[in-house]
């Protein structure tokens, strides 16, 4: 054993080590979670559970707020990217594309929603709708959703385009295809691994969104990370773990997908403001 | 010949202040011409609203006796060769060519075999199903030209399509290029700041400076008789002498050469080609000075004399004639040909 480590060198031990750390810490926790949300009974300080069962998981899918939340937020998480899509793609497109003054100022002006407390942002939104009553609707809940989304969905897309050269665009002028069909068949496509990584970024976050939307969607607009913290609360640890998976598996799954089709320094050069 | 396309009076003013003006040209049908001089000089505006991509404050753009002017990139019987980022590379080598086929909703077989043929000719055979990211830059800029020429465009437009690439590889895409032009018979404007690209590929070169045509004319005839001292300068070496016009001649120093433009003077410029300037030791006339310095450039060398209050004049000597002078050698200069013009 010993002459295999002194074989590959001090180094690569180092390095060795901390891959294992980073693993530990990182797939530790979602194992422990799988292991929990499968298990009928599990006594302190087995390793593993005694008994497996699948009871946890029939007990969440039988609570009917909780089948009826999945949707809704799968409801709402898809609006919400539909939505950003439409508004911010083209406003991408002309801080890529078209001269204006301000554009810097303008294009920085996305991060603003995210240099501030959260709560403190919702707060005085919640004011807001208040006034416009937009308080425990669905509506109020997708536009809290979209603040937090803007800065993704505008920033990446730009950079996409920004990416597209000019003699690239001016080509296809010039074999014959109009303005619309160049936008259609050579921009949008050739910027469309920014834009899908952007959507995907803007579905979970959506899925993700808690504070806003206990803030403006109570008590009608229950979504799952809100269920969620009244069943940690409520029920054993195991319903919060089956809970969590149904919450976690739709990110990895997504995730997994968008690294298909961009490397992290394409989705990176979505945030340089040039 | 017929007047494939002409100029009139084009004139393109930007808000730097730069820009074009007095642009009047006309290029016969099947003619390769270059539009030639220092980058900012215009060159590539001119080109660009031969394409439609800009739009001219005066003038007129007329391609087989019809204006164009008014009509947008996508309309224009022409076609662009870009200097770089022409290809797309979301599409294969393919999809790339038959773009614009398929705008023109041409039959897929009939598009099939067109690619086919022109993949033959730009010596890329079999390259359909590449990538543009497999292609090397030489290869890239061959598909470019392939995809303009699948639309037999009435003018072909070339934007320093090869200054991208190595020295030894721009040598050979300009043969290729006369050889297709031959092949086709296509009408050519081609755009470099490059002179011997210019000189080796044109029918005809527009020499263009500060946004003006300063000389039109065969590459031999811009090299021999350069129109202005602009051109003079631009076009391969030479040599510049100060003189005094007196009547006929146009003095320098001891030397008397004829006033061949009836120059009014008083003062000339005198210009003349390295190659045309003969040294010898054993005579009494030319103008007096010393060898400098010798430098042998393979078959041949240049040869620096200085000229004393003349300054300093270069000579092309053969090789056996370079290794006969000495440096500090007091030789006598004369010259075999001389342009002259007036001092500016």
């Amino acid at each position: 054993m010993l002459w295999y480590f002194r074989g590959i060198g001090k180094r690569k031990i180092v390095e060795f080590v901390l891959l294992a750390a980073f693993i530990l810490f990182f797939a530790g926790p979602l194992l422990n979670l799988v292991v929990l949300a499968f298990s009928g009974q599990w006594a302190y300080p087995d390793l593993l559970p005694n008994q497996w069962s699948l009871r946890w998981w029939r007990f969440v899918f039988q609570q009917d707020d909780v089948v009826q939340s999945i949707g809704l937020s799968f409801l709402i998480a898809s609006i919400v990217t539909v939505l950003s899509i439409v508004i911010c793609i083209p406003a991408a497109y002309a801080f890529a594309r078209l001269r204006f003054p301000f554009k810097r100022m303008f294009l920085f002006s996305f991060l603003l929603t995210h240099a501030f407390p959260k709560m403190g942002l919702y707060v005085s939104i919640a004011v807001l709708f208040y006034k416009l009553g937009l308080m425990d609707t669905l509506l109020g809940v997708i536009l809290i959703h979209m603040i937090n989304v803007l800065m993704f969905m505008t920033w990446i897309p730009t950079a996409s385009f920004r990416s597209v050269h000019a003699a690239q665009e001016e080509s296809a002028r010039d074999v014959g295809a109009s303005p619309f069909r160049v936008f259609r068949s050579i921009t949008l496509p050739m910027a469309m691994p920014g834009i899908l990584v952007a959507s995907i970024f803007t579905f979970l976050n959506s899925l993700d969104e808690a504070q806003g939307t206990f803030l403006v969607g109570m008590p009608n607009y229950k979504t799952m990370p809100i269920i969620m913290y009244s069943i940690i609360t409520d029920f054993p640890s195991s319903a919060g773990a089956v809970f969590s998976i149904i919450l976690t598996a739709p990110t990895i799954l997504l995730l997994l997908l968008s690294q298909r089709f961009v490397s992290a320094d394409v989705m990176s050069s979505g945030f340089q403001v040039k | 010949m017929s007047i494939q396309l002409s100029i009139r009076g084009m004139a393109k003013r930007y808000k730097t202040g730069e820009g074009v003006s007095d642009i009047n040209l006309d290029v016969r049908k099947g003619e390769l011409i270059t539009l030639l001089g220092p980058s900012g000089c215009g060159k590539t505006t001119v080109l660009r609203s031969i394409g439609g991509f800009l739009k001219p404050d005066a003038g007129d753009i007329l391609i087989e006796d019809r204006s164009v002017i008014a009509l947008p990139p996508e309309k224009r019987p022409t076609s662009m060769v870009f200097q770089s980022y022409n290809l797309w590379p979301h599409m294969s080598v393919y999809d790339n060519l038959a773009f614009g086929l398929q705008i023109r909703k041409k039959p897929k077989a009939e598009i099939r075999e067109s690619i086919a043929d022109v993949l033959r000719l730009v010596r890329l055979p079999g390259a359909e199903k590449k990538s543009p990211a497999q292609l090397s830059g030489g290869q890239q800029q061959r598909v470019a030209l392939a995809r303009s020429l699948l639309l037999k465009p009435a003018v072909l437009l070339l934007d320093e399509p090869f200054s991208a690439l190595d020295a030894k590889l721009r040598h050979e895409m300009r043969e290729e290029l006369r050889e297709i032009q031959s092949q086709t018979g296509l009408t050519m404007v081609f755009v470099t700041h490059d002179q011997e690209e210019a000189l080796s590929l044109s029918d005809r070169i527009v020499v263009m400076n500060h946004g003006r045509i300063e000389q039109i004319a065969a590459p031999q005839n811009i090299y021999n008789e350069p129109e202005s001292l602009y051109v003079a300068q631009f076009i391969g070496k030479m040599n510049f002498l100060e003189g005094v016009v007196e009547a006929d001649v146009i003095r320098v120093g001891e030397l008397a050469v004829p006033n061949a433009k009836r120059l009014a003077g008083p003062a000339a410029v005198v210009a003349v080609r390295p190659e045309d300037v003969n040294l010898d030791s054993g005579i009494k006339e030319g103008l007096p000075g010393a060898v400098k310095q010798i430098m042998v450039l393979g078959h041949y060398a240049e040869v620096s004399v200085n000229l004393g209050k003349h300054g300093i004049i270069r000579s092309f000597q053969s090789k056996d004639a370079a290794q006969a002078l000495s440096l500090g050698q007091h030789v006598r200069v004369s010259f075999a040909k001389v342009t002259s013009f007036p001092k500016e």
